[in-house]
């Protein structure tokens, strides 16, 4: 069956029909062309499909369409700002070394900053903890630890707009 | 030492802005217009005739447009020993057998056609351990070579081992086993085949050997009668390799047979289970090694034999012992050397090239091997190895020729900031291992060459068309990097293009820590082309000899009046928009001097090795078993950190893939079947269990290396898993000879330690 939502994606409103089996991950990937969120696995052990709703980091490979309807997502495509200056975790991640084969990096960043989000000045082991779900078999994750804490420095200097969290 | 612009620098990978942002396009993200989905029907049994197939209702379903049998493709076989073929007739050997396989519209509706097809299956004995594979009588894993032994020549003998055993004054003798395991890689496999209206086939792919494919696949075609045809490999952005993509697989040519049969590009692109069961991993090996030395600690003999479950079918894994003969005969000093590997059919799933090739496997061996003979003369583990290690001028028993060793240095550095001989607290205990690599190519094949086309336009911008595979490792930005320096240009002004067959010249692969050393040769070969033609048109146009000019940041300057300079561009421009204009294109292939192995295995294989030491320290938990791991110290002679950056990141990924191998990992088989074929139960590690990783490089500045680099692609994971064995026999005195060292296996040989103790 189909049914009619409406949300807001990376900041525009989308309102469309979704089937009630699509995934969040399908919707992006194969309706709406947002290749930037992957599948590593599809069954929400890996955390490429990471996508922040209501800025929450969720699998997108097991969050239903039909549930986005109100609500808000961000995907990796929407991080930059508008004239395409990057996230101050985007820029951590390229500095740092933390990207190799690059597949984990979208659904990374995103965990990230639902981290920062919600905990500007994390410590390694809350960076550990936030990341536990987003595997990758490149990096040994260090350079990542490392580009996450040297976000959350640049983000304190430098203050950012963020997605306001729903407190409902 | 001339100072250096680019090379040395921590920059960062040229496509990690794409990356970063969700522009990089994999497998999984090309749509080609009128693109098909296809997918594989396996096998339900490890072993069994297949008596009958009826695809009558996977045709009848709308939406199919191509259903494959075996019977339905022309007979060709491929890999290492063409043992293997796209579809199986006649009987399946394991249950990753491709049975059947379908192209249809959606993959929705080519997973409905795969549950609509009926095989029905006559069960035949299976046979899954190689040892009882190698018994008389045994069930045949392919009957036509009448044994399951396969015919390969793995024997080397340097030296007298007999002889060096009698004299030798301690002697250690072990059997260890290390198991299957499996890349994972983070993006799965994949492919999507297309034809154009003459026959031509181009495949989308993430391979890391796009001329060895692209050969496989002319050969493919050629079997399906279309000889003489033209073969064109785009690599897609490579989700991790490892190894993995080091062979072409049954679904590739699948997916070719398809789209050859319904005239539109095919895709198929594996979900994750998949990815487990139907990839090719490392290979298990039961290892026999004995080490002897004599009164002083020198060794004296090594003699090693392996038993290797090839599986069901022979792709790469059933050569890694001739890389396992390199740790065997080199890692460290010793005169008499011999190894002798064995390769048996199993009803099991095949093994492929991964990380290391063989040299984890083997160096989990001499290594646990090495702790254990410094135990039995009582000599400090550190200072044997010291004794014994490697050393330049060194040529060992196998005809390598070392030049640059940096291993002493490495071990004494990991000494030190393990504070080895410091105190401990109970149930902590250090461990070290060392490693030797190939590190300036591998002539593996008859050409272990890398070409490089070369142009630079109108404004000073420079296109590197390189063979070398990107698959994260950061190739691109290396190449780009060695190619800046030489030119004396911006980075940015360089940009690397190594994803299409048809504009890029010819490499081996990305295989044995090769790229760097050979890609970046080459690069070099062409830039230093480009840029003498270019000092003499600037010559021309400064009125300054070629000798007295140099480049830097895009400029050309005159030596001795470095305010006398010209735009790079400026210079370009004059000489292409004048009279008998000239561009600058220039083009190289560089082949190492290295050499095959001879017949006796014997031959200087490598330009350079590489070495390197990894200590840890770990603390175990008695109770439970668990081993964690407190400290890991990694040290390598790289010759030349040409990008600190994606150096260390090569060796962090190098080494917890290396403890995850040691610790956690393992693909468990149950009569032939995966029983964990996803990230639940297949334990790689995540974000909570990285290992504060230190680094420590050693820069022998290689002669032959591109600015004195060698390869480090794979170093990192070879040494780990022993080091981790030493440290846990240092921490509470029980010798782990089986990979992973689970707490289930640490907390049994702690309570047989206990048994024959009390």
């Amino acid at each position: 069956m189909a049914r009619r939502i409406s949300f807001l994606l990376n900041g525009e409103l989308v309102e469309m029909e979704v089937e009630d089996h699509w995934t969040l991950l399908h919707l992006l990937r194969e309706e709406l062309g947002l290749t930037g969120t992957k599948e590593g696995c599809g069954s929400g052990e890996c955390g490429a499909c990471t996508v922040l709703v209501d800025g929450m980091a969720v699998n997108s490979c097991l969050f239903l369409a039909a549930d986005l309807d109100g609500k808000e997502v961000l995907t990796i495509e929407g991080l930059a700002a508008p004239d395409g200056t990057l996230h101050p975790l985007q820029r951590a991640f390229i500095e740092n070394g933390a990207i190799q084969c690059g597949f984990c990096t979208p659904g990374m960043i995103l965990s990230a900053k639902a981290l920062l989000d919600e905990n500007p000045n994390p410590t390694e082991e809350e960076i550990r903890h936030a990341l536990a779900g987003n595997l990758c078999r490149c990096t040994g994750y260090l350079q990542i630890f490392r580009a996450v804490a040297d976000a959350a420095r640049r983000i304190s200097q430098e203050p950012i707009e963020v997605f306001p969290r729903r407190t409902d | 030492m001339e100072e250096l612009c680019v090379v040395g620098k921590p920059i960062p990978k040229l496509d990690a802005v794409d990356k970063a942002t969700g522009r990089a396009l994999y497998i999984h993200d090309i749509r080609i217009p009128g693109m098909l989905y296809g997918k594989i029907l396996y096998s339900k049994y490890p072993h069994a005739r297949i008596a009958h197939i009826d695809v009558s209702k996977a045709k009848k379903l709308p939406g199919v447009r191509a259903v494959l049998t075996a019977q339905d493709i022309p007979p060709f076989k491929f890999g290492f020993y063409k043992d293997n073929t796209p579809l199986k007739g006649g009987k399946v050997r394991s249950y990753r057998d491709e049975v059947a396989a379908v192209a249809a519209i959606d993959p929705d509706i080519a997973q409905e056609a795969l549950d609509l097809i009926q095989v029905h299956y006559e069960a035949l004995p299976a046979v899954f351990d190689p040892e009882e594979a190698m018994k008389e009588g045994a069930p045949l894993v392919h009957e036509e070579n009448r044994s399951n032994i396969l015919k390969l020549p793995w024997k080397m003998h340097f030296g007298d081992v007999e002889e060096a055993r009698r004299k030798a004054k301690y002697v250690v003798e072990d059997r260890l086993r290390v198991t299957w395991v499996t890349h994972c890689c983070m993006a799965t496999s994949g492919c999507i085949a297309m034809f154009d209206a003459s026959q031509n086939l181009t495949v989308y792919s993430n391979t890391q050997i796009p001329s060895l494919a692209q050969r496989d696949y002319l050969e493919a075609l050629e079997a399906m009668g279309l000889k003489g045809k033209r073969v064109r490999i785009i690599k897609a952005c490579i989700g991790g390799a490892f190894g993995s993509k080091l062979d072409t697989y049954p679904y590739e040519y699948i997916a070719i047979l398809l789209a050859h049969a319904t005239g539109k590009p095919v895709r198929i692109v594996f979900d994750r289970k998949e990815e487990f069961v139907a990839t090719s991993g490392r290979q298990p090996a039961i290892i026999d090694i004995s080490q002897g030395c004599d009164e002083n600690g020198r060794l004296l003999f090594r003699d090693v034999r392996m038993i290797l479950d090839n599986g069901a079918y022979t792709s790469w894994g059933a050569t890694t012992p001739s890389v396992m003969m390199m740790p065997i005969s080199s890692l460290y000093r010793v005169p008499n050397v011999r190894y002798e590997a064995i390769c048996v059919y199993t009803n099991n799933t095949y093994s492929q090239a991964m990380r290391g090739y063989g040299n984890p496997q083997a160096t989990f061996a001499i290594e646990s091997s090495m702790d254990r003979l410094a135990q039995e003369m009582g000599m400090d583990r550190v200072e044997f190895r010291l004794l014994n290690a490697n050393g330049p001028g060194e040529v060992t028993p196998q005809g390598f020729r070392i030049t640059t060793c940096g291993l002493k240095e490495c071990i004494e550095e990991v000494r030190r900031r393990l504070d080895w001989g410091g105190p401990k607290e109970k149930g902590e205990g250090v461990g070290i291992a060392c490693l030797i690599h190939v590190g300036g190519g591998a002539r593996v094949y008859k050409s272990d060459g890398c070409g490089t086309i070369m142009k630079m336009d109108d404004f000073g911008k420079v296109d590197v068309f390189t063979g070398a595979t990107d698959m994260g490792q950061g190739a691109d930005t290396v190449i780009a990097q060695v190619v800046a320096e030489e030119l004396g240009v911006r980075i940015e002004d360089v940009k690397v293009i190594h994803t299409d067959t048809d504009v890029c010249p010819w490499d081996v692969g990305a295989h044995a820590s090769r790229t760097t050393f050979v890609a970046c040769n080459s690069a070099l070969g062409a830039a230093r082309k480009i840029k003498e033609r270019l000092l003499e048109l600037a010559s021309r146009q400064m009125g300054e000899p070629p000798e007295m000019l140099s480049i830097k940041d895009g400029e050309v300057f005159c030596k001795d009046a470095p305010e006398k300079r010209l735009e790079i561009g400026k210079i370009l421009r004059k000489a292409h928009f004048s009279q008998g204009g000239q561009m600058l294109m220039a083009d190289f292939f560089y082949d190492p001097a290295n050499e095959n192995l001879d017949k006796s295995f014997r031959g200087n294989l490598s330009m350079t090795y590489t070495f390197g030491a990894h200590g840890v320290r770990v603390k175990v938990d008695e109770e439970t078993g668990k081993v964690k791991v407190l400290k890991y110290v990694a040290a390598h002679d790289v010759g030349r950190a040409i990008n600190p950056l994606l150096l260390e990141g090569q060796v962090y990924g190098g080494a917890l893939m290396g403890i995850g191998y040691a610790l956690t990992e393992q693909l468990i088989l149950e009569k032939g079947e995966v029983m964990n074929p996803n990230f639940r139960d297949y334990k790689i590690l995540t974000a909570k269990d990285a290992v504060p990783i230190e680094t420590y490089i050693v820069e022998t500045m290689d002669k032959d290396g591109p600015f004195g680099a060698k390869g480090i692609g794979e170093p990192g994971c070879v040494p780990t898993a022993p080091a981790i064995a030493n440290a846990i026999w240092d921490a509470v005195g029980v010798r782990l000879r089986e990979l992973p060292m689970t707490p289930e296996r640490v907390l049994a040989a702690i309570k047989e330690k206990r048994a024959n103790s009390g």
